[in-house]
């Protein structure tokens, strides 16, 4: 790494000297393209957080795509219900490498008020990677941007290279992730547990 | 978006709209046969965000029920809130303190503003000003869920009614910064009808497009701004006198042909008629306690009976049909909501029209999803 000292001193003169991996960090982390994708009442408070006063595009991340193709960012704001899981999942998988998911809200975080509902999944963390998890019911908009600070950090920290790089620069990672179908009574898989790691409970380590 | 060949005839596609699309107001699917760019068929899918709420209500006390209501119609959780409660008064014949029941009518009218600013917001975005207009409505719709937060503690899920009145008191200041609200909102309503109501574009868009009969908005269930502008005199405000609506002077807004020009405009009407409410019940608000100090909140047990209460939401008719068998929980708890039963003419104001108005008609009849599925 280059000595902070000379960096300063480079900069000083008009120099400005960055890995390549910061600069790429910085221009995505700068740049995230949300899916224009609401689920339920915390898309109101999305929209709010895009709207005049909180000013998503402070952010750089103003430009929601209607497109998964087109997106970065997958915020799941609101319930998801057995009936949409598989279309989430699906729809992240449209999504182009690298990608990001913000849980926004109680609900897509473990089901939320709706937990104990038949119909409702227990936490999309069960089916793709969550990078960020905004808890609140719903979040408010300065909860949705210090999520999304939150994410930039993340992004700045990730390595392309190495053994300890990002899932998105490791090509032996799967980039799709299985779509689950309706059973008789439930998803069918419940979970996909390549990607479903909860810590064990209190009382369960105990 | 997917595209098919029909199997009825080897001229038309099937599409299907949503649930993930820009102008479904959430997770509505659509499925629609096209000939050409021609709606032909369109067939509505519902389910993508039903989450329980009668069953959960079910297992819940009472009172366990008011926060589940703020989450059925998002965008107004007070009204929906006041529905919930007018029903089990009604079931236990339980009085409503006096202010409570202003306070009820000031947070009514300004959740029916702010729907019906929001609204305008969408429904331009349905028609490809997507942002603009939603910035103007959203930056007007804050300053109401400041007055909301600073009531409730909350933006959006309020949970603020309580049975046999309201669960706090107006914070110092509320009324006088509700008060310069108020009178300052025509001035927002004119600023947006100057851009809006007469534009060439907006007129091409709305005008004449999928017009609905006063007769036929009746048969279908309609209710709200929707029946309303097929040029019903309907108004629960009206019909019920609910509350204490009887005390205010207000009038009625009508359409004459029910397209999606008078269902716009409806709204815009009915936001400067819920101006002239909140100055005469802000004017007159008395003082005294907020809550009936009789009516029990935590082990409300009501007895055996049944009952149905309804309010007019910004969105329509919102009921609530409530069975008790004398315990600490409803036996049956069953939502009417306005959105759903609104939306049961969709395929026949749609068919014929072109799929761009789809969209337009959709946002037109303003539903939210979480009170369409529960």
């Amino acid at each position: 790494m280059l000595d902070e000292d000379l960096r300063s001193d480079l900069q000083k003169r008009g120099i400005f000297v960055a890995s390549f991996e910061d600069l790429y960090n910085w221009g995505r982390k700068s740049s995230l393209w949300p899916l224009q994708f609401g689920l339920a009442c915390c898309a109101i408070e999305m929209i709010a957080t895009a709207a005049a006063r909180f000013d998503m595009a402070r952010f750089g991340a103003e430009v929601f795509r209607p497109s998964p193709r087109q997106a970065d960012l997958m915020i799941i704001a609101g319930t998801v219900t057995k009936k949409m899981a598989p279309l989430v999942v699906r729809l992240y998988n449209q999504m182009a490498e690298p990608k990001y998911v913000i849980a926004m809200g109680a609900c897509a975080i473990s089901g939320g008020p709706f937990k104990e509902g038949y119909n409702v999944l227990k936490g999309i963390d069960r089916y793709i990677p969550v990078d960020v998890a905004i808890p609140g019911c719903p979040p408010r908009p300065e909860a949705l941007l210090e999520g999304l600070i939150k994410l930039q950090k993340k992004i700045e920290g990730q390595r392309l290279f190495g053994p300890n790089r990002a899932r998105h620069a490791d090509t032996r990672d799967a980039a799709d992730y299985p779509v689950p179908s309706y059973g008789a009574h439930d998803l069918e898989p419940p979970m996909n547990p390549a990607v479903f790691k909860p810590e064990p409970s209190r009382r369960e380590a105990e | 978006m997917s595209f098919l060949p029909s199997l009825e005839s080897p001229q038309t596609i099937d599409v299907s709209l949503g649930p993930q699309h820009p102008s479904t107001h959430g997770v509505f699917r659509m499925n629609v046969t096209l000939d050409g760019e021609t709606v032909t068929r369109l067939q509505p899918v519902f389910g993508y965000l039903h989450r329980n709420h009668e069953k959960i209500a079910e297992g819940n006390s009472w009172l366990a029920a008011m926060p589940y209501t703020d989450r059925l119609d998002y965008i107004c959780p007070l009204t929906n809130n006041w529905a919930y409660a007018l029903a089990v008064e009604k079931l236990a014949g339980i009085e409503v303190a006096e202010r409570a029941e202003f306070i009820r009518v000031i947070t009514a009218e300004l959740t029916r503003l702010q729907n019906h600013v929001a609204f305008l917001g969408f429904v331009l975005g349905d028609m490809g000003a997507w942002g603009t207009a939603l910035m103007y409505a959203f930056r007007e719709r804050e300053k109401i869920l400041d007055l909301f937060e600073s009531l409730t503690g909350a933006r959006m899920m309020c949970n603020y009614m309580r049975f046999g009145g309201c669960r706090c008191d107006l914070p110092p200041g509320w009324l006088d910064t509700t008060r310069k609200l108020v009178d300052g909102f025509p001035k927002f309503l004119d600023e947006m009808e100057a851009l809006l109501t007469g534009n060439e574009i907006l007129l091409a868009r709305l005008q004449g497009v999928a017009p609905m009969t006063a007769d036929r908005a009746i048969n279908g269930g309609m209710s709200g701004p929707v029946l309303r502008a097929a040029g019903v005199d309907y108004d629960i405000r009206k019909v019920d006198n609910y509350g204490i609506y009887n005390r205010f002077k207000f009038r009625v807004p009508r359409g004459t042909v029910g397209d999606c020009y008078d269902r716009f405009m409806i709204r815009v009407l009915e936001a400067r008629e819920s101006v002239g409410i909140l100055k005469q019940a802000i004017a007159v608000i008395p003082e005294g306690p907020v809550v009936n100090p009789k009516a029990k909140q935590r082990g409300f047990r009501p007895p055996a009976g049944e009952a149905y209460g309804r309010i007019e939401g910004p969105k329509g008719e919102l009921g609530f049909y409530l069975i008790a068998d004398g315990s600490d929980k409803p036996y049956r708890f069953r939502i009417r909501p306005p959105s759903l039963i609104n939306l049961t003419l969709l395929e026949e104001l749609c068919v014929g029209t072109k799929i761009a108005d789809v969209m337009v008609i959709l946002g037109s009849i303003d539903i939210v999803l979480g009170e369409v599925d529960r």
